[in-house]
């Protein structure tokens, strides 16, 4: 299909061409407008002064990106990103790979169990993050009050064990999640990986069916634990999947935005502590209307993307078997 | 004697880990759904009722009304009129656009093929906040900001669909393609009388995406729509909290109907939807 051998590039050839092309104008000019024009003309705005509130835009170089680099919140920005990224990817696909393997045994109630673990992918993010919000609540949200009452229940069962030595080993104190800077990552952590890991899972499930079940049964034969089965025929197998869903996670990691902007009604975060890359670029284009500096940080962030997308294709290579 | 003891031990170690199975994975399925369970028993609660201090799950008198007023408090109707229409017309827009370029891709040979189709694949890396800046600019030049135009036409076309359908496409056999023309079929009437009919499981799959990514879809809504005619449920809800702070049980009910259509769509069509997403993964 690659090479047109010449007899091909006929009168014919060239009907069909035109054909083809009538099929694909109308994709081709909503791509067109909306995807490959604003790629271009995003990196072009990145070298301007450019604001809607004026007519002439000014022409500054690179300021726009000297400028982010020395910025203290855009530094922020990127280690607080980093942190969620860091955090939730390897959370969401080892929670999604466990769930799969278990629901991949023989058992009853698959079907509604899975149901229940994909659920909250299909939920809209804001709606979510209201229901969450409610959750951490100080005073009144089931969060603190499930952990006041657990560790109620620690608390006494030390005391019990230790004969009424050790009393009052946790000292609950009801922590304001939304209020105290160094719970925020974690919160939206929590949001996303309860949110994902029901996706991660059904594409672990459809991979765990391509792997033949004969190994299983050799390896059993063999004297293998279920343990070792995991780490040497699970694992190596599911490799691809793995990949492929780490790539696609760490992508959508790298744009948070809703969560924040729900959970913190419009703000990112007490003292910047939820402020994202995304977010730095939504608050300088549609809050400061400053479009091109906003455009190179959003050049920076794609930037950021395809550099790790790229180091993990190089790293994943050599350990991801494609079985044949 | 000895065998039999080592039977008896092999089947308490079976039912134990089975045991210890089902426990994790009901447990972890509790813990999934507590956040959904919590919103709607919230939803219903009278308003001393929500400053407990300990964990009440049901309230005395369920407060129906409470989805009654949340309602009310707001303009949800015309958010909802705004998401439907903007998910449905887009939802279809989109696949009859997908499937006319997958179909070019999939069983047509011409002119500049893998280079198109590379184009077109290589806007799926770039992330959607670079092409946001320059795309409000075009907005804001057409005069399409807050109109249904600015929500629906640049979601209209999208390349993960038009390589699904592409890939399905493409195991739809060549030959029924090469019998239909010889026959005299024109392409389109094969598109539209074979293709398609056969390509039911990836159309779906398309679609239920698109309809899900559209009414779920915040940040452009967001920065598009100044008024309250032209907002979508998800930034009517983000506008409903400031404006009843922290009456949480009215936000829990908003949020409850601001989800139902979803839950709804997906407990009907769960089988194509998982097997939809099985089939992103493994094409991917």
């Amino acid at each position: 299909m690659l090479r047109i051998p010449m007899e091909m590039k006929t009168k014919k050839y060239w009907k069909q061409t035109f054909e083809a092309y009538m099929y694909l104008l109308p994709a081709f000019i909503i791509l067109g407008m909306f995807s490959f024009y604003p790629v271009v003309k995003s990196i072009y705005m990145s070298f301007f002064d450019w604001s809607l509130l004026r007519e002439r835009q000014y022409f500054v170089g690179l300021e726009n990106y000297e400028r982010i680099l020395g910025d203290s919140v855009f530094r922020t920005a990127i280690s607080n990103t980093l942190r969620y990224v860091i955090a939730y990817v390897p959370l969401s696909i080892s929670l999604g790979l466990i769930v799969a393997v278990l629901l991949n045994s023989k058992i009853r109630f698959r079907g509604p169990l899975r149901v229940a673990y994909f659920l909250p992918w299909v939920t809209s993010s804001v709606a979510i993050s209201m229901v969450w919000r409610w959750i951490y609540n100080q005073h009144y949200g089931l969060l603190n009050m499930m952990l006041a009452g657990l560790s109620s229940v620690v608390n006494t069962v030390v005391e019990f064990v230790t004969l009424g030595h050790v009393s009052g080993l946790w000292q609950f104190s009801n922590p304001n999640w939304l209020m105290e800077p160094r719970w925020t990552i974690i919160n939206i952590v929590i949001i996303s990986v309860w949110q994902s890991m029901g996706y991660n899972m059904i594409i672990f499930l459809a991979g765990l069916q391509n792997i033949p079940h004969e190994l299983y049964e050799a390896a059993q034969v063999d004297g293998a634990s279920p343990w070792q089965s995991f780490w040497k025929i699970t694992l190596p197998l599911i490799s691809p999947t793995t990949f492929f869903i780490s790539i696609i996670s760490i992508i959508g990691a790298f744009k948070l935005f809703t969560e924040i902007y729900v959970l913190y009604t419009g703000r990112p975060g007490p003292v910047n502590s939820g402020m994202t890359i995304v977010y730095y670029v939504y608050r300088n284009a549609f809050e400061r209307y400053r479009m091109g500096y906003a455009s190179a940080a959003a050049y920076i962030l794609f930037a950021i993307i395809f550099i790790f997308t790229l180091v993990q294709m190089r790293a994943s290579r050599r350990r991801i078997h494609y079985g044949s | 004697m000895l065998a039999e003891q080592q039977m008896w031990q092999y089947r308490v170690a079976k039912h134990l880990r089975r045991g210890v199975l089902y426990t994790v994975l009901l447990a972890g399925a509790v813990i999934m759904m507590l956040p959904f369970i919590w919103m709607i028993t919230s939803s219903i609660k009278a308003p001393h009722e929500m400053t407990l201090r300990t964990i009440q799950w049901l309230p005395a008198v369920p407060q129906w009304q409470n989805y009654k007023i949340a309602w009310e408090a707001a303009p949800f109707e015309i958010y909802f009129q705004n998401s439907f229409l903007i998910a449905i017309t887009v939802m279809f827009i989109e696949v009859i656009f997908s499937s006319l370029a997958a179909y070019a891709f999939a069983k047509l040979n011409f002119f500049g093929k893998n280079f198109l189709f590379l184009l077109f694949l290589g806007t799926m890396m770039i992330p959607g906040e670079v092409m946001l800046i320059p795309n409000y600019i075009t907005m804001v030049n057409f005069g399409w900001v807050d109109t249904y135009w600015a929500l629906i036409v640049p979601w209209t076309v999208s390349v993960f669909s038009i390589f699904l359908l592409r890939q399905f496409f493409l195991s739809i056999p060549h030959e029924l393609f090469e019998a239909a023309i010889l026959d005299g079929c024109s392409k389109l009437k094969y598109l539209i009388t074979v293709m398609l009919p056969l390509s039911k499981p990836a159309l779906v799959t398309v679609m239920l995406f698109k309809f899900i990514g559209s009414w779920n879809s915040f940040l452009w809504v967001l920065i598009m729509t100044n008024t309250p005619a032209m907002r979508t449920i998800p930034v009517g809800l983000t506008y409903f909290v400031s404006d009843v702070g922290s009456y949480y049980n009215y936000l829990m009910a908003a949020s409850t109907f601001a989800m139902a259509p979803i839950l709804i769509l997906f407990l009907l069509l769960q089988k194509q939807f998982i097997q939809g997403i099985a089939r992103t993964g493994l094409k991917g």
